[in-house]
């Protein structure tokens, strides 16, 4: 498949307090942005367990996104910052396994930041697709090996 | 300079004669400690009260039937020790368990650890048919030498933290070289100090790192390094790793041995794990076949992100993988890589918080947008 048509299927983790808000903002505000994520609205981003990351990736999403409240305006006060150390272990673990670590993002946005939301969901779908298809562990989880 | 309590018999019966001596002055309520199982050659972690039983008492046996660590947890899950316990246990152990104390796993509290300058363990599939028995003579030799004892387990060749970091007495080991005749035990804590009083043996101050515990030092980061080269364990990639764990028969024993493995119910035994009917006939029909049962890999890639961080690298896993698998080899260099960005070695002291359970604001922000 060429870069130019491939259309990547972005998983996207939001936390309900801020960047979900910023993501209903952005729709109200009527603003364009690219439409391969697929949301899953979670409490906060320390609620992300890596695995949940990896399963996406295996299950043939191309991309994941992560997005929680700026540093300092977690609701649970320090949620995020633990989930940006989670991350920090997941990116070591990805280059391990030979998995793009670019296919993974983190961001912060707010609940005011419509703008930021669908610049942040445009970008990250252009990395993604510069990355091509996340075939590889795909293949792994289903394949008969050897 | 650190004291050092001095008996003039071996290692092992010496520190034999310090369990007796705190059970029956009842300086401890038990001691924890390998124990031999009668007639069948191999040792088990027990629990002793009664100082005559100690005879059967096998402390410095070189197999890790299992990691103390995970048993001290068990031990002190629902409530702390009411009385003292000398436990004899190996520094990656004893890591362990301070890992598992740090997620509230267990409590330290009244537990005096005696451990040692740690020369290695054999497999445990060693232990089967009494063939460690046999080694110990050639052990006890590779021991005063400070060598790399051949056919222990490639683990322990490899391992650095060969010295406890908090232990309340370590014996000195490593390079000693008359330990068939004198047992030198390093009192670390004051509470060290205390037990042993009125204790028969001469007091002594001297240094715990010799020159063979820094040569031992290099040659096992040596081993390492070889270690990882021989399965080119920086090279696997996504496809050395599913070939790797494409051998896995998925029976978990890994995460049931090891210590950091903690929950209760893992995830991964759990049916989300298993395909939906959908699921199998999508993959098939892109496929014409698919792996059964699902989910191994991730069941691998999981584990190395959630156990990374403290990975105390005791090879409890590699022992008991039925498929052969070099599991501890990877996790051990996943987990020195994950625990270099925080500067963190797992088990070393228990006022250190785990790396999950502190942050700074401005860090890592490298790794945001
Ligand atoms: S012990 Fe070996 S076979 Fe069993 S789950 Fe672990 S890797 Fe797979
Ligand atoms: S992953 Fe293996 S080597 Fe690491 S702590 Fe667990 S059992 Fe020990
Ligand atoms: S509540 Fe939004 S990241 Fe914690």
């Amino acid at each position: 498949m060429k870069t130019k048509d491939f259309e990547p299927k972005i998983m996207t983790f939001l936390c309900n307090w801020c960047s979900y808000a910023g993501a209903d903002l952005a729709g109200v505000s009527r603003l364009q942005y690219p439409t391969n994520t697929r949301v899953i609205r979670v409490p906060c981003s320390g609620r992300i367990d890596p695995l949940f990351i990896l399963k996406c990736l295996q299950d043939g999403y191309d991309g994941v996104l992560i997005s929680g409240c700026h540093p300092g305006d977690c609701h649970y006060i320090s949620g995020n910052y633990v989930a940006r150390r989670r991350f920090a272990i997941l990116k070591t673990a990805l280059e391990f396994m030979g998995i793009e670590p670019g296919r993974v993002q983190f961001s912060w946005v707010s609940a005011g930041e419509g703008e930021k939301f669908s610049q942040v969901i445009s970008k990250v779908t252009e990395a993604v697709k510069v990355l091509g298809p996340m075939r590889k562990l795909v293949k792994a989880a289903n394949s008969l090996v050897g | 300079m650190s004291s050092v309590l001095k008996l003039s018999r071996s290692a092992e019966e010496g520190l034999r004669e310090l369990l007796k001596f705190l059970l029956e002055k009842k300086r401890v309520k038990a001691v924890f400690t390998l124990c031999k199982i009668k007639k069948n050659g191999t040792v088990s972690y027990s629990l002793i009260t009664d100082a005559d039983m100690l005879k059967d008492a096998l402390p410095l046996f070189p197999l890790m039937p299992q990691n103390a660590g995970k048993l001290l947890s068990r031990l002190t899950l629902k409530e702390h020790l009411a009385e003292p316990i000398a436990a004899v246990v190996r520094p990656c152990e004893l890591r362990a368990f301070i890992e598992l104390v740090k997620r509230e796993q267990g409590s330290l509290e009244n537990f005096i650890f005696i451990s040692t300058t740690c020369p290695g363990t054999y497999p445990l599939e060693m232990s089967v048919n009494g063939d460690i028995s046999k080694k110990l003579p050639e052990y006890e030799e590779d021991v005063k030498k400070g060598n790399v004892i051949s056919d222990t387990r490639p683990i322990c060749k490899a391992c650095e933290h060969f010295m406890p970091y908090s232990a309340d007495m370590t014996v000195a080991l490593i390079g000693e070289k008359d330990i068939d005749k004198n047992c030198e035990i390093f009192l670390n804590t004051e509470k060290a100090e205390k037990l042993i009083e009125g204790m028969d043996g001469e007091l002594v101050e001297r240094e715990l790192e010799t020159e063979e515990v820094k040569n031992l030092r290099s040659k096992r980061q040596e081993e390492k390094r070889k270690l990882f080269e021989e399965i080119n364990v920086e090279g696997l990639g996504l496809s050395g790793l599913v070939e790797t764990f494409g051998r896995c028969i998925g029976c978990h024993g890994c995460s049931r041995v090891c210590p950091i493995c903690y929950c209760v119910l893992c995830d991964f035994d759990s049916r989300d794990y298993e395909n939906e009917p959908s699921t199998y006939e999508s993959e098939l029909k892109k496929r014409g076949g698919v792996r059964v049962p699902p989910n191994t890999v991730l069941y691998h890639l999981g584990r190395l992100t959630h156990v990374s961080v403290s990975c105390v690298g005791c090879g409890m896993c590699t022992d008991v993988c039925p498929a052969d698998i070099p599991l501890s080899t990877i996790f051990l260099k996943v987990g020195e890589e994950v625990q270099k960005i925080f500067n963190y070695i797992p088990g070393k002291d228990v006022e250190e918080a785990i790396p999950l359970n502190k942050f700074e604001k401005d860090e890592f922000t490298e790794v945001e947008d």
